[in-house]
Parts: structure tokens; sequence; C-alpha cells
């Protein structure tokens, strides 16, 4: 049976994470890999729940929503609570410490990083806290590399926004190098 | 004095200025600089695609969660190639509108989910009775009535088949992924151009918002089916001439043949009739297409069925469960397969006749109360509970390759 790597983004509506998911998704299509990408969000646009699943694997993907973790990005308290308990034993956990207080599973692979604190201190804003913590996914997790994720985040966000994404992304990469273990 | 023009037997040609004539130079400019690389596409964005390349050119609807991105896709699109899209004021309107449009000659399609599907209904049992050829796309959500917008339930089966009033036959087809949905996008258009009726295409809320890496074919390598023209001079045409194996042709308004179209029983001519034997006439049409084409109509999946002892037998995004709790379960040992109906309507019945006659038990995993597995036991002759077993869910969540493993290994 093929390996599926399974990462699971989630939070809240508004935080960015679908288009997170679909930024790592076509960083996996870049390097001619196959991928699902599925999503699960309330009807408003801010606030409730969210989450996007990314399946990347060398084989045919059968069900297309994560149902055991490889990766679990969570970036609310709640989100942390309910789906803490699906990631694998050895499964990666990264949390962001300024919503999420409370972690109630002591796993080894954890990484406990302020996101929301640090774009908001180096970038004046919390908007691109999804795509620095992506960039601290990826380069911890190796699940793509980050020059393919540089080249999807060009194609999937509006022009405008390019360098300030890539400012994040860079950000990213550098407190996972800090964070690395 | 002039003699008067004699009218000529040939069948005259369509007008230039005719909705159904594409501005082709442009069209095929615009197919080759079309990317067809590996790119990342949702399950609703294959949708357009797929009726744009099957070569719709007519988009009427009210865009509705989970359907909207083909409504946002085409609104972009067709206008480019030529065609035309209106956002129509419901759904109602949109489903006469595409009707009225493929009449005069266009393909026509319209996206909705749940909703919008029951608004259309009477609409496609007009569509129907009149033959006239249309796609209805169906991305299910949660209901009833307007239910969660967002979650996943697979409880329009019967709907597609029974919705509209009288008794009509029907043809239902439901992808899995997103390039079959790409895929059975055009075979929807294709169907309903060559058997002329109202085809529907029934995608999963999962299925449509989904993404995956999917390279669509060159334009050389799709297969599009046209609807027959009459070659008959026009005072001849009958608008349903029941002679030609059930599939007649079907002139255009513009194109200089007359015919009457109405949601009354009719004639071959298309008036209106309250004659028995006429009525069983038409209704016999209706019916026969559908029957004597059934090979060319279902489509179905075997998977691992070889020794299986026992099937799951489903449709959509929960046979992509089924596909990993096999995987699982065969791991184990198990000898279980899938078989998977592409088209839901017709129902496979000589595919589940032979699965019933090979496997010791049946699971039928379904997001709703029991749609599919009614069809099932219509087939199994032992009517006892123990060998055919339903997996049902309704909260707006997906069955699990898991959830279908602990089933499988409980009966095994």
């Amino acid at each position: 049976m093929a390996m599926n790597y399974e990462i699971r983004l989630s939070g809240s509506g508004g935080q960015g994470l679908i288009l997170a998911g679909i930024i790592l998704a076509r960083a996996a299509v870049i390097e001619k890999r196959r991928v699902t990408q599925t999503q699960s969000y309330g009807p408003e646009s801010r606030g409730g729940y969210s989450r996007a699943d990314v399946i990347i694997s060398d084989d045919e993907i059968f069900f297309p929503e994560a149902t055991n973790f490889n990766c679990l990005l969570a970036l609310t308290q709640e989100a942390c609570d309910v789906y803490l308990y699906d990631l694998r034993d050895n499964g990666i956990l990264i949390i962001d410490t300024t919503f999420v207080k409370n972690l109630a599973l002591a796993a080894e692979n954890t990484y406990e990083v302020p996101f929301t604190d640090i774009a908001q201190e180096k970038l004046g804003s919390p908007i691109t806290t999804n795509i620095m913590s992506l960039a601290f996914l990826v380069q911890i997790t190796g699940i793509v590399k980050p020059e393919s994720l540089k080249q999807s985040i060009a194609e999937s966000v509006k022009p405008a926004f390019v360098d300030v994404n890539y400012k994040a992304m860079e950000l990213g990469f550098e407190l996972a190098k800090k964070y690395k273990k | 004095m002039p003699k008067k023009e004699i009218k000529s037997k040939a069948a005259p040609k369509p007008k230039k200025e005719s909705i159904a004539v594409k501005p082709e130079s442009k069209l095929s400019e615009l197919e080759a600089t079309r990317e067809r690389k590996n790119v990342l596409m949702q399950g609703n964005e294959a949708v357009a695609y797929g009726a744009l390349d099957a070569g719709v050119n007519f988009f009427a609807g009210y865009p509705i969660t989970p359907s909207t991105e083909v409504a946002e896709i085409l609104a972009a699109e067709l206008p480019k190639r030529g065609g035309t899209f209106i956002q129509m004021e419901d759904e109602i309107a949109s489903i006469c509108a595409i009707t009225g449009a493929s009449l005069a000659g266009a393909k026509s399609l319209t996206a909705t989910s749940g909703p919008g599907f029951s608004l259309m209904q009477e609409g496609i049992g007009f569509a129907k009775i009149t033959e006239t050829p249309c796609v209805v796309v169906n991305v299910q959500r949660m209901g009833p009535s307007t239910g969660m917008p967002t979650s996943p339930a697979q409880g329009d089966m019967m709907q597609a088949k029974w919705g509209s009033h009288g008794d009509s036959p029907a043809i239902v087809l439901y992808p899995a992924t997103v390039k079959e949905s790409y895929e059975l996008t055009i075979r929807a258009v294709n169907l309903s151009e060559k058997y002329r009726t109202c085809v529907i295409l029934l995608l999963d809320e999962v299925i449509g918002h989904m993404r995956e890496a999917v390279k669509l074919p060159d334009m050389a390598n799709v297969r599009v089916i046209n609807r027959i023209k009459p070659t008959v001079p026009p005072h001849w045409y009958k608008h349903y001439d029941e002679n030609q194996k059930y599939l007649s042709p079907l002139a255009s308004y513009g194109e200089g043949y007359r015919f009457h179209v109405t949601g009354l029983t009719h004639d071959s001519h298309g008036f209106p009739t309250n004659k028995s034997s006429e009525a069983a006439e038409m209704m016999a049409r209706l019916r026969k297409k559908i029957d004597y084409n059934i090979r060319d109509l279902v489509q179905i999946e075997s998977y691992q069925m070889e020794d299986a002892k026992i099937a799951i037998f489903t449709a959509g995004i929960t046979a992509r469960a089924a596909k990993a709790a096999i995987a699982m379960a065969r791991y184990e040992g198990i000898k279980v397969g899938l078989l998977r109906p592409l088209t839901i309507w017709p129902f496979p019945d000589d595919a589940v006749r032979k699965m019933l006659r090979n496997v010791e038990t049946v699971i039928v995993p379904e997001l709703n109360q029991g749609q599919l597995i009614h069809e099932i036991q219509r087939l199994t002759k032992d009517k006892s509970d123990g060998n055919l077993i339903p997996i049902q869910r309704v909260d707006g969540q997906l069955i699990t390759p898991n959830d279908i493993l602990r089933k499988i290994k409980e009966v095994s």
C-alpha cells in the first residue's frame, strides 16, 4: 500500500487556510506529485471553523480527506483540541501559540511558534500568518521544495500581493531553521 | 405571370446569425492557446471546462453553493467564444431558458444544487416530454431544504430519477474524481444531444470543491456528439420522428422548419392529443430510447471484483472511501471489491445481478438514509437482511475508509 502524506491546516475562517492549502497542493503539482486538496468550512467568510486538507502521494489517492495526519497545523485553540488526537504517533504538530494556550498532548515533534504575533510585529499585519506558517511547515516537513512553494505562491496570489507573501515566506523559512531540532 | 418559386427539396441551411453558429476562427484560436498541462483543478472547474469542450454555448443559471464556480467560469469564458451567459432570476427561469435556447440550436447547460434542483423539476419534465437536449448539473449539498450549503450529502439520487412528476426515464451520471467530472460532463452533453433529453450530472459537494492534479486531453482527443439534423424538406419534417431507432433528428428554430412544442402529450408533429393510442406511442418512445440503448448508457467500474466475497456498491465520493477501505482490507487478506456505477440511472441491473451471483455479502455505503440500497434490494432474490448491509451517514460528514473497513471486518 502506498504511503500518503496527509496534512491538515486548521483554524478559523479568515485566516487564509484554504488558500494555504491550495498553494501547498499547487507546489506539489509543480513537482509532478499526485495531490488532492479538500476543505471544510462554515457558511461565514470570517469566524467559524475552517480547515484544508492536502494529501500528497506518488500513487493514486483514494480518499481525499486527511484522516490520520502526518502533519497538523493548528492556528486556534478549538482546532488544536478537536484534531489533535488524529495525529499519527510520530506526526508533526505545529501550533500558533498566539491563540493556542493549552496543549493537551505532549508529542515529541511539536513546534510552538507565536506566528500571528510575529506577523504583526515583523510585517505589520497578521494577514500573512497563513503563508508564514505554511513556509514553516514546508521547511520542517520537507514535503515540497522551497522553490516550488515560491513558484506556487506567485501562481496563486494576485501580482500586487506577491512581494508581501514572499516576505512572509522567507520569514517562515528563517523561523523554521531557528526552531528545527 | 412568373411562376411561384418551387420549394427546394433539400434541407435549408441555417442562417449565419443563428445562435447555434460559433465564431469558428476565434474558438479555434482559443483552443490552441489553452494550456493543456498538468494543473490543479477543482471539480466544478472541470465541469465548466468539460462543458466548453463539449461545445456548450449557452448557460443560464442562478449561482448557488456548492456549484457557484461552474457559473463563475462560464460567465467569463462563454462570451469569449461567442456563447451566451445569463444569470436568471431563479432556477425555474434557468431551466426554461436552457430548454428554449436548445430549441433554437444551442448546446445548453445549467448548474445548481439541491434547493435549485427541486425548483427545476417541472422544467426537467418539460425538456423530457419535448425531447429537448439539455444538461442539468446538480452539485449535491446537505438537505432537506437549504440544509448545510458547504456540507456533502448524496440525498438527490432518487430525486434525479423521480423528481419530476409523471413517469419518465432518466439519464443520470455520477463522477468520483475531478478528471471524471470533466469526462462525464462531456458525456452528459453528448448523451443529451444523442438521445434528445435532459441529462443530469450529479456531483458531491466534496468532488465539486476538491482540487486535484488534472491534465485535460487535447481537443483532438475529445469526442463530441452533435444532434442529428433533419435532411427532409421543411414540410415533411416531424418533430418527433419515431422511425429512426428512437434517435430522431432535431431541427432548430430559425432554420426554416416549423414545429410545435408543448408540455401536453403530443403526436409526432408536436400537437396536443388526447388519443390514448398516440399517448401510448409517445410514452413508449420516451421509454424505449433509454431501454433499447442501455448498453450505450450504462457505465460501470468494477474494482478488484474478480475474487471478491464481499462487494461494496456505491457511487461518487463514497466509492473513494470504499477503495481506500478495500486497500486496507486486502492487506489483511480479506477478499473485497467495489462495483461503482458511473451512470446511476438507468440502473445497471445486469452488472448488479452478476455481482449478486458471485458474492456473499454486499455493503452499500451512502450519504443518505438509504436510496441506492433499495435498487440492490429490488434485484436480490434472497430477501433476508443478513447479506445486504447499509452504512448511512447524514450529518454532513463523509463516510470514512475506517467506517467501511470496520463493517467489512464485521461481516468477513
